[in-house]
């Protein structure tokens, strides 16, 4: 029970935060920071504990989006059955492309993500009869108000939660780390490594297709550019984790919420606002350099650090 | 019935015209890869700097985009090798839990360099207008009687003619010189190149320069016969990596291959599917070598002896 006390607290403590009566830009930023916190987790499950690093979310993600968009443009149903819809369809897509990936080793899996969410952009945006192209889908938003999302998506990050934590604490969970450690030696010990990377890559884009239904939800608008987008959503959630702390159970929130409060705050600049995807380059190409764990991962060094500096001082 | 194979013929030609062009971006690719064992996801965006470079040249001082390829390579040569030392060589001492750490690298300094070019130069589409841009061969100039007709754009064949001839410079250089031989033994084995007296530090910082000038070359061969805009290079570095599986990890003779499969596979594409469905032709393509030729065309060539 004294496993679980820290999630109670911070679930209980996040869905009490609207009680505030916080304005809704605050939950706006709360809103994007728990669905990139979703996404996040999903990403690290398949990269940090698989250690198979994926440049394609965004196939996933859109693919989520879409289904809750394209149900409603052509069967007229409500977008929020887009849930029910993209788990099937992502995880059907997931499977096939780990079965033909996942056999290889090396590049092949980091080039085929990288590849599948860009075909998937160019496809949306050529089949203009069935997905309306670069025009992109509008759909009429259920609420005005920012707080029935705000809970929708806690619960979805909840779930995303306790999924990743019971896999990473399963047997599953240590076949996932031991692949990524060694894959010759977990395949001596046994392990199917085809397998359990096709179940990792599986259950991650599941829940990345999640939080792409739930975008579709809360913006009412999407369009291939954007869902589809190698660097505001493939990128951004790589950064998700490594800003935060790669193969932790925290790190993609603390991720999460300091990209999604800088990413607003450079955007409210002036002159380098525009810019800011060249600010997150650089600030991926620093925290690859210096902090190649994440915050939360290399916690034990920056705090080292700091120490030392503040006994010198 | 004549109509058919004129279509035909003229979209082979294109295609092996644009496959020599992409051969070039891949053998920059397929060196990298080889000797820092780690896939350049900034390559298209390496070339979009020199396609620049080259455009400011013409707009700017009315210098012909071929003569370009005396300017843009070696300044690309120094950028690349810029690169390796200040980034990517920290990168490879850094202990971390993920594999990828340079992959990912790559794709920060591509996002950089894209973004940067954007604020720089704005998301225009720009081209640079050579006086002969237009000017073509045409088959029944040289035979009057023939019963197909093609065409020839003359800065097609002179881009296609000068990427041979660089591919050929390559080949001498990796075959023939002492850097060359040592860039070879690297990639081969790094740990026996150490111990044979090869500086493997200085290598890797020489293939990247190389690789980066390589696409260099290909940028100022695109420029006169291709439009310019800050976001093509992701496009270019799908291009260079698809050519490189086809090709077979490493292998140079297998990117020139690949670059001339793919080449003609993308112009049919263009012909009897439709223009926007091009990259999506070079996706099949990328799974079909996956599926059923992990190694690319360089493993066929090998059980075949046609290679050694």
């Amino acid at each position: 029970m004294k496993n679980n006390l820290v999630p109670l607290v911070v679930l209980a403590a996040l869905a009490g935060l609207p009680l505030l009566g916080l304005n809704s830009y605050v939950m706006h930023i709360l809103i994007l920071s728990i669905m990139w916190t979703l996404a996040g987790m999903a990403w690290n499950l398949l990269g940090g504990y698989c250690g198979q690093v994926s440049f394609g979310h965004a196939a996933f993600f859109g693919m989520g989006a879409y289904s809750a968009g394209l149900i409603h443009l052509h069967l007229g149903l409500s977008p929020w059955w887009g849930f029910l819809v993209s788990l099937p369809l992502v995880a059907l897509v997931a499977l096939a492309m780990g079965s033909v990936v996942l056999r290889l080793r090396g590049p092949y899996f980091v080039l085929a993500t990288l590849a599948i969410g860009e075909v998937l952009r160019i496809t949306c945006e050529n089949l203009t009869d069935f997905t309306k192209g670069t025009l992109g889908i509008m759909i009429t938003r259920t609420w005005v108000e920012k707080t029935q999302y705000y809970y929708i998506i806690l619960g979805l990050a909840l779930l995303g939660f306790v999924v990743c934590r019971a896999i990473v604490h399963s047997r599953w969970g240590y076949y996932f780390v031991a692949i990524r450690e060694d894959q010759d030696a977990a395949e001596s010990m046994g392990i199917d490594t085809t397998r359990y990377k096709t179940i990792a890559l599986t259950v991650s884009a599941m829940l990345t297709g999640l939080a792409g239904a739930f975008y579709t939800n809360y913006m009412g608008y999407i369009d291939p550019g954007v869902v589809f987008s190698l660097g505001e959503i493939s990128i951004l959630i790589i950064m998700v984790v490594m800003v935060g702390g790669v193969a932790t159970e925290w790190g993609p929130a603390l991720g999460a919420g300091i990209m999604v409060i800088l990413a607003e705050y450079i955007r409210s600049l002036p002159l380098i606002g525009v810019a800011y995807q060249t600010m997150f380059g650089v600030l991926l190409i620093v925290i690859i350099i210096y902090l190649p764990n994440g915050l939360v991962g290399d916690w034990p060094v920056l705090r080292r650090k700091l120490l030392r500096r503040g006994a010198t001082a | 019935m004549w109509v058919q194979a004129e279509v035909f013929l003229q979209t082979l030609v294109a295609g092996i015209l644009l496959g020599g062009l992409y051969a070039l971006i891949g053998i920059g690719m397929t060196l990298i890869l080889g000797v820092m064992k780690i896939i350049n996801l900034t390559h298209g965006q390496l070339m979009m700097v020199a396609m620049y470079i080259a455009f400011w040249l013409f707009t700017l001082f009315g210098i012909d985009p071929y003569v370009s390829l005396f300017i843009a390579p070696p300044l690309m040569f120094a950028f690349g090798m810029l690169i390796q030392k200040a980034l990517v060589n920290p990168v490879l001492r850094v202990e971390s839990i993920l594999p990828h750490n340079q992959v990912i690298l790559t794709v920060g300094i591509g996002l950089v360099l894209q973004n940067v070019a954007t604020i720089l130069f704005t998301s225009d589409y720009r081209s640079t207008p050579v006086d002969y841009a237009s000017t073509a061969f045409y088959l029944s100039d040289l035979w009057a009687g023939t019963p197909v007709e093609i065409s020839l754009s003359l800065p097609w064949a002179v881009s296609f003619l000068l990427s041979v001839v660089i591919t050929v410079l390559l080949w001498f250089f990796l075959a023939h010189t002492d850097t060359g031989k040592s860039i070879r033994a690297t990639a081969q084995d790094k740990d026996a190149a150490l111990i044979m007296g090869v500086n493997v530090g200085l290598m890797r910082v020489i293939t990247f320069g190389l690789g980066s000038a390589l696409v260099a070359c290909a940028g100022c061969l695109f420029i006169p016969i291709y439009y310019l805009f800050p976001a093509l290079g992701s496009q270019f570095t799908l291009i260079a990596f698809v050519i490189t599986i086809l090709g077979g990890l490493g292998s140079t003779l297998g990117a020139i291959l690949g670059g001339l499969i793919l080449g003609v596979f993308e112009s049919m594409t263009a012909t009897y599917v439709g223009m926007g469905w091009a990259p999506v032709g070079r996706f099949v393509i990328f799974v079909a070598a996956l599926v059923f030729l992990p190694g690319g065309v360089a493993s066929l060539l090998k059980t075949r002896k046609l290679s050694k």
